[in-house]
């Protein structure tokens, strides 16, 4: 699974968590721009993790800071 | 798993006047002091003046009932218990100056880890300074880098510290569901260790976990287990062994960690198990070597309130009783509860938010009544709470009296 198959799946999981309707672009950042709070980030985390069958551990999310970043990880993930 | 850190954070920027380390707190400063201006008394520094019995206190002038101390079964005043300690602190003196590993270990830390082995019919028991120092220490021992660390996301503060001060990856679920666990944890690559932390009852809300289910799909997959039972200890299950207990799980959990500082009724930790290599971690565990042991008169008290513990059922009975007719009466009044039934002796009180939360507890403080308020970022979902926390020394008219209470604030304040 590549990057221009991932990205779009991304796109629409994170539709509903974003309440603000914010423009998404690989820059966009999760805490700064989407203004997501810890338990957002859980129910967000979890729904990534379901659709692509992986584990984001926590140690990994402190890497991951805005939209590009996380569609990076998640192709690298699903690829390994 | 992590590709690692490559350069440290960026420093935030610092603007204006008087900007310091102490900067960053400002929010939480100004958040304090708005809730002060209207007028409340201040939640987070009350003084008890006076302790007249496990039930009530004199704060701030008034005679109070305590209804948040977490001394579920009453030991704190047990006449067996206040002689042991006083004996043994004349005996062996204030204090034991010394870590557990060098000059710390007193006979009585040793009849004191005999009382809890005894307790929970386990081989080994381990007794830390704190409850906070076991979960910090046991987490970050044994779970080590490229290890799993799988909890539930409303654990105790002690447990998320325990999971970073160690190396290994930590994934959270959400709270209570099983399916989410048993997800996670097939998730895992295999080979790598997986411990998998649940509490018994998670005190916020006061309500219990499924051990009997999550503890089978933990071992079904190859994890330890590790359970914290500091709020269901003395009361929960047939001998106070705790929601382990009550499930029918005993066996199949590796680690128990528990606290002196509920229902045993005073300061400390400790960790049971039955793994032959235990011992171990006395010297492998920071939190248990670099800090000095607790006073013989602390270990005294918690040694004779445990052994007391395990034929405590009237006292038990009488709690569940206590807990069944609050939970019942706050319903019939109005409130909104954390849970549907009262599961343990904590009986959480919704509140719709800070302000009117804060005017609820300042409100039952002038009628005579101690709870605690609770608030984020220590609740779930960012909610206020009136913690209640019986004890098995309430009466039931002292019962009849709190609910009066709730009864009269709550009109005050506008909630019911």
């Amino acid at each position: 699974m590549d990057r221009a198959t991932v990205e779009p799946r991304i796109r629409s999981i994170i539709e509903p968590f974003n309440k603000k309707e914010v423009a998404i672009a690989d820059a966009t950042t999760f805490a700064g721009d989407l203004e997501f709070d810890s338990l957002t980030v859980m129910d967000f985390v979890a729904a990534i993790e379901d659709e692509f069958d992986i584990i984001i551990s926590m140690n990994q999310q402190a890497e991951i800071e805005s939209y590009g970043q996380l569609v990076d990880a998640v192709t690298k993930m699903v690829a390994e | 798993m992590s590709e690692g850190v490559m350069q440290a954070d960026q420093p935030q920027e610092l603007e204006g006047e008087g900007k310091d380390l102490f900067s960053k707190f400002d929010d939480t400063i100004a958040m304090r002091e708005n809730l002060l201006a209207s007028g409340v008394e201040d939640p987070f520094s009350l003084v008890m003046e006076k302790v007249l019995s496990p039930t009530r206190a004199i704060c701030n002038g008034r005679e109070t009932i305590l209804l948040g101390t977490y001394n579920y079964m009453g030991m704190t005043f047990d006449p067996d218990v206040i002689e042991a300690g006083t004996q043994a602190l004349r005996d062996f003196g204030s204090g034991t100056t010394g870590s557990r590993v060098l000059n710390g270990t007193y006979q009585g830390h040793k009849e004191c880890e005999d009382a809890l082995r005894e307790f929970y019919g386990m081989d080994h028991a381990m007794v830390f300074s704190t409850g906070y120092q076991a979960n910090l220490g046991i987490i970050s021992t044994i779970a080590g880098k490229g290890d799993y660390v799988v909890l539930d996301i409303d654990s105790h503060a002690s447990i998320w510290d325990g999971c970073a001060m160690g190396n290994a990856e930590i994934v959270p679920f959400k709270h209570n569901d099983i399916t989410a666990m048993e997800k996670r944890l097939k998730r895992i690559p295999e080979g790598a260790g997986k411990l998998v932390v649940l509490e018994g009852v998670y005190s916020m809300l006061g309500d219990v976990a499924p051990l009997k289910e999550m503890v089978k799909i933990a071992k079904d997959n190859g994890a330890m287990v590790l359970v914290d039972e500091a709020h269901s200890m003395g009361f929960i299950g047939e001998h106070g062994r705790g929601v382990v207990e009550d499930a029918g799980v005993m066996d199949d959990v590796d680690l128990i960690i528990g606290t002196f500082s509920k229902s045993v009724g005073t300061v400390g930790g400790f960790c049971v198990s039955n793994h032959p290599k235990f011992e171990i971690m006395r010297l492998m565990c920071r939190p248990y070597v670099f800090t000095a042991s607790l006073p013989p008169s602390v270990v005294a008290t918690a040694a004779t309130s445990i052994r007391k513990l395990m034929d405590a059922k009237d006292k038990r009975a009488h709690l569940w009783q206590n807990s069944r007719r609050l939970h019942g009466g706050l319903t019939d009044l109005g409130f909104t509860l954390g849970t549907e039934e009262p599961q343990s002796a904590i009986v959480a009180v919704i509140m719709p938010d800070l302000e009117q939360g804060a005017a609820m507890w300042s409100a039952l403080l002038s009628e005579g009544l101690y709870v605690n308020l609770a608030r984020p970022p220590a609740t779930p979902a960012n909610m206020t709470l009136l913690r209640c926390s019986l004890c098995a020394e309430h009466s039931e008219e002292e019962v009849e009296t709190i609910l009066g209470m709730f009864e009269r604030a709550g009109k005050a304040v506008g909630i019911i």
